[in-house]
């Protein structure tokens, strides 16, 4: 997935290199680098905006490498989760194993959930929860619904999905 | 000046309930402006219901279909007989409903056609079941079936399809089909209460059925969307192809979480032309924006027909009642003769 980054070097020599070379040892793709030799953050570190493809298993451990080697990474590619719906679920939500629902969703790589809000008025009683879902693009955000419907059918947890 | 005599057009209702009697009503009751704007004259000349038909050549009065309906006249003939043998133009057919198998009123509606009658219907079974079919014996007969009251009552969707919206292509329809739905659904956001007591209020006023669950299951929607998508999609489906989710399980917190978001819970049919564009024919609860048309309270039907060059159309209407349902009868009728 195409993902923006903005990250600080120190200013010393030879940092921009250091920085962009865990990008392809993790098979990602560098797709432009914005460096501003001349500017500066409040703390004297040089900001680079940098765009690059990675599957969301390179994000994570790029970010660990850029931390090991004293690179900031001050924002990732937040808009890169562009389109949002929220859907209602009815059922035995939480008892059916919640953590598993939304995963169905957040390991898709491309789709998260964002939001949930939880009512729930009695312990045999059916809960009701809006959940919000992210993608990084409208066909993504249909497929995320196909594969949550999938998910909570098999629960027997009713999904009202928006018109 | 040339005075033209109005054409008589002889009318039999077959059916006394509510629709059937409103029929008879609004006909009364517009008979002479009808003459006047339109240059007929409809006369009743049979009605029919369980026990048989009464029939008078020259107009049964309304004392006439009163005292038959409480059956302190004797009847003449049986409804078949009636519908065969007695010269008229057009069969209203207003018996009630029935999905497992059409009914009655799916042998009237033949019969009536291979009588060579005009046929105008509300009743959605023999329509839900046999669209194709009949369609092909009313051409064959050169004769028209009508069926606007079937589908949102007293809201015009059909004829605006097919007469206003006319050489537009339909992408899709989506919309509340189902005034009982409405009605409980919007109580229970306004009121903030559970679905059973809404339910039983409806039922007191007269809105829901003793057995409501062809409302609440969502099986009358389906059966109205199978209608739309075999007229107006020329689609062939049946009411096993619809994907149908009721009411019953709407829970206050889900209504109250959906209204903190800006939304409105209703009970949606959507239909589609099938093929590549989709293959959409459902009955679900769906959130709706508060500023969405298709947001509409109380008994109201709405619908959104979705156009190639006209975009979008939104009507809303009254879904149920006998004078509303026989609006849509009355004006296909007098479509027959425009």
């Amino acid at each position: 997935m195409k993902i923006s980054m903005d990250i600080e070097l120190t200013d010393i020599p030879g940092q921009l290199v250091l920085a962009l070379k865990p990008v392809s040892d993790l098979g990602g793709n560098i797709l432009s680098v914005l460096h501003q030799r001349d500017k500066k953050t409040p703390s004297g570190r040089i900001p680079v905006q940098l765009t690059l493809e990675i599957g969301e298993q390179g994000l994570n451990r790029l970010v660990e490498r850029l931390k090991e080697r004293d690179v900031n990474v001050v924002r990732i590619g937040k808009e890169r989760l562009k389109e949002s719906m929220m859907v209602l679920l009815i059922g035995h939500i939480v008892h059916t194993d919640l953590g598993e629902t939304i995963d169905s969703i957040d390991s898709t790589g491309f789709a998260e959930v964002v939001e949930l809000s939880l009512s729930m008025p009695g312990v045999d009683k059916k809960s009701s929860a809006s959940v919000t879902l992210s993608a990084i693009g409208k066909e993504e955000l249909k497929e995320a619904l196909n594969i949550l419907e999938r998910t909570v059918n098999k629960k027997g947890i009713m999904i009202i999905p928006s018109i | 000046m040339e005075t033209k005599l109005p054409k008589l057009v002889r009318i039999s209702i077959v059916g006394l309930g509510n629709v059937g009697r409103g029929v008879a009503e609004v006909i009364r009751r517009k008979q002479e402006e009808i003459t006047r704007k339109y240059g007929i004259d409809l006369k009743i000349v049979g009605v029919a219901d369980l026990p048989g038909a009464v029939v008078d050549e020259n107009g049964l009065s309304e004392d006439a279909i009163t005292k038959f309906k409480s059956g302190e006249t004797a009847e003449d003939m049986t409804t078949l007989d009636m519908i065969k043998d007695v010269e008229h133009e057009i069969v209203v057919e207003t018996t009630p409903t029935n999905v497992e198998n059409g009914g009655p009123g799916l042998t009237h509606i033949i019969t009536a056609l291979e009588s060579d009658r005009h046929v105008v219907t509300s009743n959605k079974g023999p329509l839900a079941l046999q669209y194709g079919k009949l369609m092909d014996l009313a051409t064959s007969r050169g004769k028209e079936l009508k069926f606007e009251a079937s589908v949102g009552g007293a809201m015009p969707i059909i004829s605006l399809i097919k007469d206003n919206l006319a050489g537009n292509g339909i992408i899709s329809i989506k919309g509340i089909l189902n005034g009982t739905c409405n009605y409980i659904l919007t109580r229970m956001r306004e009121e903030k209460l559970p679905y059973e007591h809404v339910l039983k209020e409806a039922q007191e006023r007269g809105i829901a059925e003793t057995d409501p669950s062809n409302d609440v299951a969502g099986r009358d929607t389906a059966v109205k969307l199978v209608i739309l998508a075999n007229s107006i999609f020329d689609r062939n489906v049946s009411y096993k192809d619809v994907e149908v989710a009721g009411i019953t399980e709407i829970t206050l917190e889900a209504l109250k979480l959906a209204d903190d978001a800006g939304y409105v819970i209703k009970l949606i049919g959507e239909v589609d032309g099938g093929g590549s564009s989709g293959e959409c024919l459902k009955v679900a609860p769906r959130l709706v924006p508060k500023d969405d048309p298709l947001n509409v309270e109380g008994t109201l039907n709405v619908a959104t027909i979705k156009t190639d060059l006209a975009g979008d159309i939104t009507v809303i209407g009254k879904g149920a009642g006998p004078i509303e349902a026989a609006s849509a009868v009355l004006s296909d009728i007098i479509g027959i003769y425009m």
